[in-house]
């Protein structure tokens, strides 16, 4: 046992079963024989790639934020909503813990996520570590079930329904950058952020 | 069994945060004996520490806060002549009687079954794990997988009634307005999230090996 590098193993988290590593093929996924848990995927995106999307990933954010989601009219008034005009509501109207849940999950969380993996992405593109790898991995990997965007997307079509009984409603601008957003996160979802650690070398040459 | 060798028997230790598979140098009989990853610099464990402890205290927290989520109002529609006070459960029946029982359908999913999936399937997990049951370990491992990836969906009712509150502002017209359900429910969601990641789901497959 001695001999094998920790490298060319790997243990599954759901039951603790010892596999030794093999080399996956395009779209190829590795299942615990166990457990049937996922092990490792194989993703086929580069780190280029992986670039270019959370750039994409980040102009299509500052939209979501910065367009109004819906507007609503009623006899000529006109109301509209944008992620931080809910934020705010909900903190001016006693529900502090929302307020402060949303801007969580929907802005700051995600926010981080992305500048972080951008910054580790642009290094890791040029062959080494960023400054300050081992703990940005570390947030990653706490933030990671923490942010809820594509939640939000699912819950402003049901407020759409919701508001569309007693108003004039029209989806605005924003709601189809949350929708691209979405797109994007579920693209992410299905890569393992951890293989940067073997992607990059230990020590910055 | 021996098929399936397992870390813990080859003196392994994998990294619950980089995955780094390390040498095993833990003092099993000292639970204050601490050891790093050196990757990523992260403890580590055998086992996620006192798991039972963490997931039953949560658990049965987020499920005390999940009466008050259902009994008192989420929401409170204002108009000229007309206050109307919305439950979860009444937002529901709304959804479903004006005409969308598809979206009705999704948010009483999302509401109800999902909690209520997530507060028996953990409840179970805990129970039998903490038997040492050999029963159904692979379904039993598919659950927690799928609680895990369902558990945060459950937010859905909670951004609605912050979008509805912010959009639908026409002074004396017609308001919406938070009312206190949605914090407890907000924060049983938080509260179920955080019980299933304490719950160390190779739990379920200890002691299968004194089993044979």
């Amino acid at each position: 046992m001695g001999t094998t590098p920790p490298e060319a193993l790997l243990i599954c988290e759901h039951c603790d079963t010892v596999y030794r590593r093999r080399t996956l093929a395009r779209g190829e996924v590795a299942r615990c024989a166990c457990c049937h848990a996922e092990l490792e995927r194989h993703h086929g995106l580069s780190l280029t790639a992986l670039l270019a999307l959370v750039l994409t990933a980040m102009i299509v954010f500052v939209q979501a934020n910065m367009w109004p989601i819906v507007t609503l009219g009623l006899n000529g008034q006109f109301s509209g909503a944008t992620l931080w005009g809910t934020i705010i509501a909900m903190w001016q109207q006693q529900a502090q813990v929302i307020s402060v849940l949303a801007a969580a999950t929907l802005f700051f969380f995600p926010l981080t996520k992305m500048l972080l993996l951008g910054w580790l992405l642009w290094f890791a593109r040029l062959g080494r570590r960023a400054p300050g790898f081992a703990p940005m991995m570390v947030v990653l990997h706490y933030l990671q079930p923490w942010t809820m965007s594509e939640v939000f997307v699912l819950g402003a079509l049901v407020a759409i329904v919701k508001a569309h009984l007693y108003f004039d409603v029209v989806a605005d601008p924003g709601i189809y950058a949350y929708a691209a957003l979405t797109l994007l996160i579920t693209v992410f979802a299905g890569v393992d952020l951890r293989q940067l650690w073997e992607l990059t070398p230990e020590d910055p040459a | 069994m021996s098929a399936f060798p397992r870390a813990a028997e080859l003196g392994l230790i994998s990294c619950h945060v980089c995955k780094l598979v390390c040498a095993d140098a833990l003092d099993g009989d000292d639970p204050s004996d601490e050891m790093a990853c050196p990757r990523c610099g992260s403890a580590l464990h055998r086992r996620k520490p006192s798991s039972y402890v963490r997931a039953w205290a949560l658990l049965i927290a987020a499920f005390l806060l999940y009466i008050p989520a259902n009994v008192l109002p989420i929401m409170r529609t204002a108009s000229l002549n007309d206050i109307d006070d919305n439950t979860i459960i009444s937002g529901v029946v709304e959804l479903w009687v004006k005409g969308s029982p598809d979206l009705a359908v999704i948010v009483f999913t999302a509401s109800i079954v999902v909690p209520m999936l997530k507060f028996l399937s953990l409840g179970t997990l805990l129970v039998s794990c903490q038997r040492g049951s050999d029963w159904a370990r692979p379904q039993r491992a598919k659950l927690y997988r799928l609680i895990e990836f369902i558990g945060y969906w459950s937010m859905l009712d909670v951004f609605v009634v912050s979008l509805l509150t912010a959009l639908v502002r026409f002074n004396l017209l017609s308001r919406v307005e938070p009312l206190p359900g949605v914090i407890f429910f907000g924060l049983t969601v938080v509260l179920t999230m955080l019980a299933s990641m304490s719950f160390d789901p190779r739990l379920i497959w200890d002691g299968r090996d004194s089993d044979d």
